[in-house]
């Protein structure tokens, strides 16, 4: 249990998607200007990882006679799962598929999902432990992406030089804050 | 996915242009802020900038060819499904011959060779431009954009590597009793790196800006693009 935990913390804040492993940079610095949707486009991905999470542990069965094929079935497994998705959640909830419809299929080119089930099958979690993986990650994933997105918020306001106006002081600004979850580095070993 | 645009407009047919295009006024890092994942995780050391900036390269190219000699074949509702497959398989042949030829840098890269595949450069170039160009060019505009690619990441991997560890490519350089600033080498120094490389690209930018309004200067044509401005997609409320 406390194995579980630990995996978890790990995946969420000590060695975060996002400030330490550098996956799926363009979401945050492309999509996130706003806190409320860098919460809501977190949420979509911690769904789909879960659910890739669950697909690449059964993919890693069929794979074991063929380790070069990995990558390309895993993309096509998450490329799969992003559109089940859009189409189940189309039919289902269109109010939840306005709000969602421009995050899903960027979701599908996403290095986090693809990167969380590679760092998933090299470790050799169970299945219990990859869907704690999956959501520990997608969870400090949300958590980053609605800080940067409360963060340039109140950016907008600030006198930026020009120089600095644009990517160049986001990345300064996600600079500080991967230094501030350093802190949290020793917390557990992953 | 906002790098996803036509460019059949302005794609330039000189094949010296496309070529340049890719490596300096429309570089895929500094300019256009893509590809930042692979970027930022393997420049702590020169060597698997290098690697990274090879193999990525490698891949762009071998896609290119193969998009761009299958375009009218590729239907165009599962295109994005078919670009992707093919990236991979050109990622496989990547993986394995990183792996034969440098075993040490192929371990130290770990799962960021796999990322390779949601590269956003590799993708946006196929959609780009290898969908809509000839096979001649669609090579001529991945070499660009690889040395590009590559370029950029030596840029942030040397500063990174000489401050952070006091070497280059493992070799001692900096004066004895230099201490070493380790921050350079963890995830923040790599994120510092870019953002100041991108307010030098920005600052760069501006003086060019600011001398083409001067009149002597006007007649030198400026290909500086704005930078305060990105061309992202509207953001959703």
């Amino acid at each position: 249990m406390s194995d579980m935990f630990l995996i978890f913390v790990s995946a969420a804040v000590v060695t975060n998607f996002v400030l330490v492993y550098f996956l799926g940079l363009c979401p945050v610095i492309g999509v996130t200007s706003r806190s409320a949707t860098g919460l809501r486009l977190g949420l979509a991905t911690t769904f789909v990882m879960v659910l890739a999470s669950l697909a690449a542990w059964g993919l890693n069965f069929i794979l074991v006679a063929a380790p070069f094929l990995r990558v390309i079935a895993f993309v096509v497994a998450i490329a799969s799962i992003v559109q089940i998705v859009e189409l189940f959640v189309k039919k289902t909830s269109p109010t939840l598929y306005r709000d969602l419809g421009i995050f899903l299929p960027l979701i599908a080119s996403n290095s986090q999902v693809l990167g969380m089930t590679i760092f998933q099958t090299n470790r050799g979690y169970t299945l219990a432990q990859g869907l704690m993986f999956a959501l520990g990650g997608g969870l400090g994933i949300t958590a980053v992406l609605s800080l940067v997105g409360g963060i340039r918020e109140r950016l907008e306001l600030a006198p930026v030089p020009v120089v600095a106006r644009g990517p160049a002081v986001v990345f300064l600004v996600v600079a500080m804050l991967s230094l501030v979850f350093m802190g949290f580095a020793g917390m557990g070993s992953a | 996915m906002s790098m996803i645009k036509a460019e059949s407009a302005s794609a330039p047919t000189n094949p010296g242009a496309v070529l340049s295009r890719g490596v300096w006024t429309q570089n895929p890092v500094l300019v256009q802020t893509l590809g930042l994942c692979s970027a930022l995780a393997v420049t702590n050391a020169v060597a698997n900038s290098l690697a990274m900036g090879l193999a990525t390269t490698f891949v762009l190219v071998g896609s290119s060819i193969i998009v761009s000699t299958m375009r009218k074949l590729i239907a165009h509702q599962i295109r994005i499904t078919t670009y992707i497959l093919i990236i991979a398989t050109f990622l496989a042949i990547a993986d394995m011959l990183l792996e034969a030829i440098v075993p040490g840098v192929h371990k130290a890269m770990g799962p960021y060779i796999a990322l390779i595949v949601t590269n956003c450069i590799v993708l946006g170039r196929q959609e780009a431009f290898a969908s809509r160009q000839t096979v001649g060019l669609s090579i001529l505009d991945a070499l660009g954009n690889g040395a590009g690619f590559t370029v950029a990441l030596l840029l942030m991997g040397i500063p990174r590597e000489v401050l952070g560890n006091g070497t280059f490519l493992g070799v001692h350089v900096m004066p004895h009793g230099f201490q070493p600033w380790v921050v350079m080498m963890l995830p923040p120094g790599g994120f510092f790196m870019i953002g100041v490389l991108l307010l030098v690209a920005n600052w760069h930018d501006l003086r060019a800006k600011s001398r083409a309004k001067a009149p002597l200067a006007a007649a030198v044509p400026q290909p500086a693009t704005p930078r305060s401005t990105p061309e992202r997609e509207p953001v959703p409320a």
